[in-house]
This record gives C-alpha cells, sequence and structure tokens, in this order.
C-alpha cells in the first residue's frame, strides 16, 4: 500500500533512449519540411532558366512586344512594373507608415482601435482580385483615371496597404516602452521622442515588412488584368495616365498563346521578373542593415 | 518640544518646519481603472535631502513616485486626485504641461535604459531638445562628472551608451538626467537590476548628488533607504492592493524609534 514498500529506483522510469529518439525524430521532420522547400524551389527555378535563358538577351530586355516571338521583348512591361513600383513606394509607405504610427503611438485603446485594427487584419487577408475590382470601379470608372498607370499604381498601393501597416505596427511595438519614458522623462515632446528614439528603433523592421510588401506587389498579376488594357502595349508610358503593362501581365499573355516560342519567352521573362524581385530584396537587407547600424543596439 | 499629539503633527518630525519643502503632497489617490492604488497619501519631500520611499511590493511606490513628473499620464485608464504641489503650484492640474515639468524633475528607471545611440548623445539629447544655446560639449563633460562615470567613458564618448556595464549605463542615466540642469531627481528602485559594487557606486553618487539637488528614491531595500536617504516614507498596501501612507519622518528616527508598529515588523522583517 504505501509508496515506501516500492524501492525509490522502481518509481522512476526515466527512458532517456526513447525520449531522445523523439527529439531526433522531430528534427528529422523538420529537416524534410525544410528539403522540400528548397527542393520544390530549386525545381521551379531549374525549369524556368532552363526554358527561359536561351530567350535570354539584351535585345529581349530593351525590346517591345511583337507579333513575332523572336523579336519580343519585355521593355514596356519592365518600364511599367518600376512605375508601378515608385508610385507604391510613393502612396503605400507614407500612409501606411502613418496609420501604423497613429495607431500605435497615439490611438487610444478602445472600440475605434480595436474596429480599425480587426478590418486591416482582414484586409491584408482579401484576395487581389478584389482589391483590382475596387480599382476598377473607383480609379478607373468613378474618378475617371481610365486604365492608366496611376489608377494600377493606387490599386497596387492600396492591396500592399493591410500588410504595410501590420509590419509597420509590429516594428513599433518591438520598440521597448522604456526608450520612450527615457525620452519623455528628459521633457522630450511626443514627436520628439517618435522623430528621435522610436522611429530610428523601428526603421530595420519597418523596411523590411514594408520593401517585402513592394515585392509581393510588382509580382501581382491578378488586380492588374482588371485595370490594364491586355492589349498590345508597345511604347512606354509618357506620363501617370498613359496606358501601362506590367511583368506579370506579359507573361500572362505570353503563356497564354498557343505557339510554343511564346511560352519560352513567357519563362525569360519570368527570370527578369525574378531578377527584379531578388534586387528588390536586395535593397532591403542593405537598408536594413544600414539602418540597423545607426541605432546602435 | 513637540506636545501636539494629534495625528496630521505625530507623522512629521520635530524640526520639519525648518526645513523647505519641494513637493507637498497632500490627499493623493490614484487609480488605475476601477483598481485604486493609492489612497490619501500626505506628506512633505524636504528640498535638497533625499527621501525614501519603502513598502513591500505592491503597495504603490513606483505609482506615487511616477505621479511626481506625470509619467502616469502615459497610462490608459490611470486617474488621480488630491494635490501634489511643486514649488506652489499643483502639478496635477490640467494646466501644467508635464512636458515643461519633467524639464525640471529627471527621472532615473529601474532598469537601465540608455538610447541606442553614443554615449555622448545620450547625454546630449536632454539639451539639444530642450533648446540648450550654450558649448554641448561642456554639458555632456560636466553631466558625466556629477555621475561619476567621467573617467571611465571620456575615451570613447562615441561607443554605444548600450556597450557599457549595468552600473555604467544606470550612471549614464543619471547623466542623462542631470544634463538638463534638473531641480529633482526621481529614482524608481535605481539599482534594483545591479550587482553589489555596482549599487555601492550608485548610493554613494545618491549621497553626494544631495548637496545640489532634491533626491526622491523608491527602493524596496531597506539597508539602502537607511543608508542613503534622510526622510523616509513607508507605504503599506493591504488585501485590495492600495497604498497608504503609514509613516514619514527622519530615516533615523523612524529605523530607530517607528511610531506605528506596522513600520517596525516591515524594518525588523517580520513581514513584507
Amino acid at each position: 500500500m504505501s509508496a515506501s514498500a516500492v524501492p525509490a529506483t522502481a518509481r522512476w522510469r526515466p527512458a532517456i533512449a526513447a525520449r531522445r529518439r523523439r527529439g531526433r525524430t522531430f528534427l528529422w521532420l523538420c529537416y524534410a519540411a525544410t528539403a522540400f522547400g528548397i527542393l520544390s524551389l530549386a525545381v521551379l527555378l531549374g525549369d524556368v532558366l532552363v526554358k527561359g535563358a536561351p530567350g535570354l538577351s539584351w535585345d529581349f530586355v530593351t525590346g517591345f512586344p511583337s507579333r513575332l516571338a523572336s523579336r519580343s521583348g519585355v521593355l514596356a512591361a519592365l518600364v511599367g512594373t518600376f512605375y508601378v513600383a515608385l508610385i507604391v513606394v510613393a502612396v503605400a509607405f507614407p500612409v501606411g507608415i502613418g496609420t501604423a504610427v497613429w495607431l500605435e503611438e497615439y490611438a487610444r485603446p478602445g472600440a475605434l482601435r480595436r474596429i480599425l485594427q480587426t478590418n486591416i487584419g482582414n484586409l491584408a487577408g482579401v484576395p487581389s482580385i478584389i482589391y483590382g475590382m475596387l480599382g476598377l470601379a473607383v480609379f478607373v470608372r468613378a474618378l475617371a483615371l481610365q486604365r492608366s498607370l496611376i489608377a494600377g499604381g493606387l490599386t497596387i498601393a492600396i492591396l500592399v496597404l493591410p500588410v504595410v501597416i501590420i509590419s509597420s505596427q509590429e516594428a513599433l511595438r518591438a520598440v521597448p516602452v522604456s526608450l520612450r519614458h527615457a525620452s519623455l522623462a528628459l521633457g522630450a515632446t511626443r514627436w520628439e521622442t517618435l522623430r528621435h528614439h522610436v522611429l530610428p528603433a523601428a526603421a530595420p523592421g519597418i523596411l523590411t515588412g514594408t520593401i517585402l510588401a513592394l515585392s509581393r506587389a510588382v509580382g501581382e498579376a491578378a488586380p492588374i488584368i482588371l485595370i490594364s488594357s491586355i492589349a498590345f502595349i508597345a511604347f512606354l508610358p509618357d506620363g501617370l495616365l498613359d496606358q501601362f503593362t506590367i511583368l506579370p501581365i506579359q507573361i500572362f499573355i505570353w503563356t497564354s498563346k498557343p505557339q510554343e516560342e511564346f511560352h519560352a519567352i513567357a519563362a525569360s521573362a519570368i527570370v527578369v521578373l525574378l531578377a527584379l524581385l531578388l534586387t528588390l530584396n536586395a535593397a532591403a537587407i542593405v537598408l536594413r542593415d544600414r539602418a540597423r547600424r545607426s541605432a546602435r543596439w | 518640544m513637540v506636545t501636539i499629539a494629534a495625528p496630521e503633527a505625530a507623522r512629521r518630525a520635530p524640526d520639519e518646519a525648518a526645513l523647505t519643502s519641494v513637493f507637498e503632497i497632500e490627499g493623493l489617490s490614484a487609480w488605475y481603472g476601477p483598481a485604486q492604488a493609492l489612497a490619501d497619501i500626505t506628506f512633505d519631500v524636504p528640498k535638497n535631502r533625499v527621501t525614501a520611499i519603502i513598502g513591500p511590493s505592491g503597495c504603490g511606490k513606483s505609482t506615487l513616485i511616477r505621479c511626481l513628473d506625470r509619467m502616469n499620464d502615459l497610462i490608459h485608464g490611470f486617474r488621480v486626485a488630491g494635490a501634489v504641489r511643486y514649488h506652489g503650484d499643483d502639478i496635477l492640474a490640467p494646466s501644467t504641461d508635464p512636458v515643461a515639468l519633467r524639464r525640471q524633475i529627471g527621472m532615473v528607471f529601474q532598469k537601465p535604459n540608455p538610447f541606442p545611440k553614443s554615449i555622448y548623445d545620450n547625454v546630449a539629447f536632454g539639451p539639444r531638445v530642450n533648446g540648450y544655446t550654450g558649448d554641448l560639449r561642456e554639458v555632456v563633460e560636466d553631466a558625466l562628472r556629477r555621475a561619476a562615470l567621467w573617467d571611465e567613458v571620456k575615451d570613447k564618448l562615441d561607443t554605444s551608451g548600450l556597450a557599457l556595464s549595468g552600473g555604467q549605463q544606470q550612471r549614464l542615466c543619471i547623466a542623462r538626467a542631470l544634463a538638463v540642469e534638473p531641480d529633482v531627481l526621481l529614482m524608481d528602485e535605481p539599482c534594483s537590476a545591479l550587482d553589489p559594487i555596482a549599487t555601492y557606486r550608485i548610493e554613494e553618487l545618491i549621497t553626494d548628488l544631495a548637496r545640489d539637488y532634491s533626491i526622491v528614491i523608491v527602493t524596496h531595500n531597506m539597508q539602502q533607504a537607511s543608508r542613503v536617504s534622510d526622510h523616509t516614507a513607508f507605504l503599506l498596501a493591504g488585501e485590495e492592493r492600495t497604498g497608504r501612507l503609514v509613516e514619514f519622518g527622519r530615516t533615523r528616527e523612524l529605523f530607530t524609534t517607528p511610531r506605528d508598529q506596522r513600520t517596525e515588523a516591515y524594518i525588523t522583517g517580520r513581514f513584507g
């Protein structure tokens, strides 16, 4: 009956070997998951490179689309993509970061902030085609911007806005409260505290989040399908109200053609798009590291 | 000498009237939402002396010290009643600008919190935002000297404040607070994150600074209160977590001949 009747060692079953085995099993599952991701990416990349590399040339990058696959180029789409990205940076970043600062630093907790927060979270999960419809209704039709560069840029800006807001909020929230207190206790105003301490400390996080949002935006085709006229665009946009096309649309057009040659140059265009995305991500890393160095954690 | 036995007078040390006070705290109560954290605190903080606020965890020491520079304003749902007069003006009045107030009343926090910037910029920030027009280098050196840190950092003013040891960081925070030439220095458990040697140096520094500044220090360490302070306020909270002032008086008297038996029980370590 009493526990002391059993020898002390019999009441313990350490089974260390079995516990170690469970740990190793988990580790192997993690390896497998990582390998799965990397392998599928490698296969995709390899496939695109094999198909697209032969079509890559300076003429391809600097040429306009043509009825002949061999004479087609991506210049119009590349420049269009670049301009759309510029509009996104000019619109979504200030608006998104401003919203995040207000929500995190100024808004009093309460119903209003909760409602806004929930809706921003929901908007981040809305399918991008819905944003395309919004852009079509508001920018193209209601504001009569037609199927223009600015209509497309604004649509994409609104598409990435929730992501920019949320990632900026997270970066601001990661700044320790003690830093704000230190500044306020010295007689600094709220704005001075933000300007000199909170924003510089949050900058690396804000930059990383927003530039990743931008590179996602650059790869979006769905909303632009509704906005840009999927027509043949063989010129560069001169102004904000000009027609435009972007790389994902150009790729979409070429892959939906029946001729094999166009499928090959679609792969080449994908390589161009990937190069653009990698450049953007590299820029994000450089900017982040620079911002990190200026704050001496 | 003192013959009046009224409770109000009994709480004060005999020669208190001779000292001018920097803060007159009167009937101060505070709430976080519905929870009352302080009830009816009344005592005067004397000028150019070190005043310690002691008491067990959760007795409202930090809430009280944060009322003195309106840092509680930052907490949503915080409410306060009563008065805290600073040189005669009620700092709790809505017309008091907390920014102007905090420039006069410096604060050092529990955990050292230097800015992630150079040592120089840490100290220079306060004078810069407050529109100091003189020689910044001079102010920085002077503040670091007063905080007994100059000799250790004079050759590396450009390195990050966060590269210093914990005790040095806390002295940097003290230098930063001194650089705006405040009138009062509030210290909220400034040594609780430091080792005994760093603690000793900060205590030494507090004693030195008391010549020029009025200092209020919150501490849960009674030895520390008895070592560094001239006056002590002892706070205690009951089950409902509302802090009340049990006793205020000269530190020596409060520790040797406490008037309240709860004070005696606390300082002899019988509860806490």
